[in-house]
């Protein structure tokens, strides 16, 4: 059943805040969570018809409570069936509570999202509980995301659940020592599920969720209940500022556009201006971190009105502060691109250099398409040619193969000096610590 | 990230087994695929029949040539394969490591090409 979008917007915003209240007052966050979807569902199915109920939040925990209670019920039997003991039943029906938890219910969603979050573990079973439990989506929904079987999903999700479990994580927030740590997880999950999302975005398949959207929602979630953290609001700009370029990072047949050949006119004004705003308000305001230095260079880009006027001085220099803050080979790829901008492509192929001895690198597509695009702006179109050919053959990603063949294939066919090719975001959707 | 694990025996071989040996090796092959499920890994696969069960069609010309048997005459064919998605490469080359015919003859873990992209 389809259920209308306005409903459907109600329920993910409520389902951190019903999980919450559920697992406050009974635990069995496994069983809790289980029973949370059961109410979504049959929320998303009786609504459209019969009307929303007048306290939404409420009726939702009051279904989900006597689901829960069932399910601890039955369990309990079958454990006492099993035990063959002779025992009541505990009589009458659950108590329902009033909604009377109104105001823990923002906070609920933070604590969940430290145990969704848990560094026990694995991102990508972060990545799916984290979709589930904070942002009410179904295990199909999350299969149908990630294009793996709906079996897998809900495996690695009932996995998750386990471990947690297992690692003896309570529902309460980390304690003060662990608390920015902690955080940083928190936000690591939603920086990789806007990852997820805007790499999907090419895949040119309609039935997928949108994981940018959702990315977007939970970060903004985050930033409301902790306005002061610089981090947060930086990395809320850096996915504005990278999903403002949506509308022209493709072509209509799916082929990618790189950075220096998009049609500007068609960014997102409005996601820009929000990004924009945010980046100078904790670049000024609060300590400097990783995502509030790529928000900075998101935004940098964003602000050149087209890719000639770019301020490549000044992304060098953000590249530089991040490589001191975040130092990985992935940010020094990056920094090459900049420093091929301001001290020509002879520099940055020293620098490149360097990388091909770091193992996290060696043999890595962008590492040889970086290579190419160095080569090209040099003038030397052979090796151009020749290192787009071999990042095509490494890159594990279709339209990226395509888009490096592509590119070899015109250096080839064409004569005249070689012009500048793409740049930026060369190393991922929202460039990569 | 999704892999492809190719299983590669050699038929006659196989066929020259021991049922004991043969059984042991199925049920090794059982317990990872049961340990891939449990881990949320696992996104398929299956057992082939034998080789020359296998038709070859190749379109010359517009003109079909249908031939009987695998594509490439070779002592070892595919024989199995299962897809994963695991976290690298390393662990999708550990669980081919782990598979009994690659004690034997032989595994080959190969990238599932995603259909998702970012610009550069």
């Amino acid at each position: 059943m389809r259920t209308d979008a306005g409903t459907e917007r109600l329920l993910r915003d409520l389902a951190p805040q019903v999980l919450g209240a559920v697992v406050r007052r009974y635990g069995h966050f496994d069983a809790a969570e289980d029973a949370v979807q059961e109410a979504l569902l049959a929320a998303a199915t009786q609504w459209p018809a019969q009307g929303v109920p007048d306290r939404p939040r409420g009726w939702l925990i009051t279904v989900a409570s006597r689901r829960l209670t069932d399910q601890l019920r039955s369990d309990e039997a079958r454990r006492r069936r099993e035990a063959a003991a002779v025992m009541a039943e505990p009589a009458g029906p659950t108590t329902v509570m009033p909604d009377d938890e109104r105001a823990s219910g923002q906070d609920d969603t933070l604590t969940l999202l430290f145990l969704c979050c848990h560094p026990e573990l694995t991102p990508a079973s972060q990545l799916a509980l984290t979709l589930r439990a904070v942002g009410g989506l179904t295990t199909g929904e999350i299969a149908r995301a990630f294009l793996v079987p709906e079996s897998t999903m809900a495996q690695r999700i009932s996995r998750a659940k386990q471990r947690i479990a297992a690692a003896g994580a309570r529902f309460t927030a980390p304690p003060a020592g662990e608390w920015a740590g902690r955080l940083r997880v928190v936000l690591h999950v939603l920086y990789l599920m806007f990852n997820e999302g805007y790499a999907a975005t090419s895949g040119g398949e309609t039935s997928r969720p949108e994981l940018t959207a959702e990315a977007i929602r939970l970060t903004r979630a985050v930033h409301r209940l902790l306005p002061d953290d610089g981090e947060v609001a930086g990395l809320l700009a850096l996915m504005l500022l990278t999903e403002a370029r949506r509308p022209a990072r493709c072509e209509p047949g799916g082929a990618l556009v790189p950075l220096a050949e998009q049609d500007r006119a068609r960014w997102d004004r409005k996601q820009i201006d929000e990004g924009l705003a945010l980046v100078t308000g904790a670049l000024t305001t609060a300590p400097l971190g990783p995502y509030q230095v790529q928000g900075a260079i998101a935004a940098v880009h964003a602000e050149a009105a087209t890719a000639a006027e770019t301020d490549w001085p000044q992304i060098l220099a953000l590249y530089n502060l991040l490589e001191r803050i975040t130092p990985s080979p992935v940010v020094t790829l990056n920094r090459a691109v900049a420093v091929a901008m301001v001290h020509g492509p002879g520099a940055a192929l020293d620098l490149l250099a360097a990388l091909e001895a770091d193992d996290r690198m060696a043999g890595h597509h962008r590492l040889a398409a970086v290579r190419a695009h160095c080569h090209e702006l040099g003038g030397d179109r052979d090796a151009a040619a020749a290192e787009y050919r071999a990042a095509a053959r490494t890159a594990t990603s279709l339209p990226e193969r395509r888009y490096l063949e592509a590119r070899a294939a015109r250096l080839a066919r064409t004569g005249g000096p070689a012009r500048a090719a793409g740049t930026a975001g060369i190393t991922g959707a929202a460039g990569s610590p | 990230m999704k892999y492809l694990l190719m299983i590669y025996q050699n038929p006659a071989t196989w066929q020259a087994m021991p049922e004991s040996e043969k059984k042991a090796f199925m049920s090794q092959a059982g317990a990872i695929v049961d340990e891939l499920i449990a881990s949320g890994e696992w996104v398929g696969g299956e057992g082939l029949a034998d080789p020359s069960t296998a038709a070859s069609v190749r379109v010359r010309d517009g003109v079909p040539a249908v031939t009987d048997g695998p594509f490439a005459e070779a002592k070892e064919q595919v024989v199995g394969y299962c897809i994963v998605d695991c976290e690298s490469r390393d662990r999708a080359i550990e669980i081919a490591i782990r598979w009994p015919d690659a004690r034997r003859w032989g595994m080959e873990v190969r990238p599932i090409l995603s259909p998702d992209g970012v610009e550069m």
